[in-house]
């Protein structure tokens, strides 16, 4: 099971290549946003998949706060671009 | 049995979140990659989830799991409404068949 889990990461690691080319070649800015939301996404679950290869549930911990910095920080760019200042 | 379970979760969530990065690729709009990435991710990422909680069991480290997947049940779609909100609203034009890829 453990060498399914270092597959999995593997391949996580390859689709987050694929949406970082998005992110470099992409047109304006909003193709660019919302690859690096892609990627924040795809970022949890390799931390969560890194936590069960080393045995460590403190990776668990980390993902959860990842989780809502990626969220808040993706919201906190759209209403800066929607509304020209955060308030 | 719940690994082989678990194993099944995984790979279909691995095949979805595959999709959904040739998606936003492959498509020819902003619009189009929306719909590729902010349901392919948010699907691939739950059953992948749901599958590492198959495999531990019932205990905190479960919990702590499905606690982060409702949460990212509800955050991951919202966050994609509000770009797609704004680039709507920024005046971000959809494409139509016969344009060029943008």
């Amino acid at each position: 099971m453990i060498d399914i889990f270092h597959a999995s990461v593997i391949v996580l690691i390859l689709t987050v290549f694929l949406c970082l080319y998005r992110v470099l070649a992409g047109p304006g800015w909003e193709n660019r946003l919302i690859a690096v939301n892609t990627i924040g996404t795809k970022t949890i679950v390799v931390l969560v998949l890194i936590g069960f290869i080393y045995e460590r549930p403190l990776f668990l911990d980390i993902s959860i706060a990842y989780a809502m910095i990626n969220f808040i920080s993706t919201l906190a760019i759209a209403k800066y671009l929607g509304r020209g200042c955060i308030c | 049995m719940l690994n082989t379970l678990a194993l099944i979760f995984i790979v279909i969530g691995l095949f979805f979140m595959v999709v959904g990065a040739i998606g936003l690729i492959r498509f020819p709009d902003f619009y189009t990659r929306v719909h590729a990435t902010g349901k392919c991710d948010t699907l691939g990422e739950g059953m992948i989830l749901f599958g590492l909680v198959l495999y531990e069991g019932m205990n905190l480290v479960a919990v702590k799991i499905l606690l982060l997947v409702i949460f990212i049940f509800i955050t991951s779609p919202t966050a994609v409404h509000a770009i797609l909100n704004v680039a709507y609203t920024r005046g971000v034009e959809p494409w139509k068949k016969g344009d060029e890829r943008r």
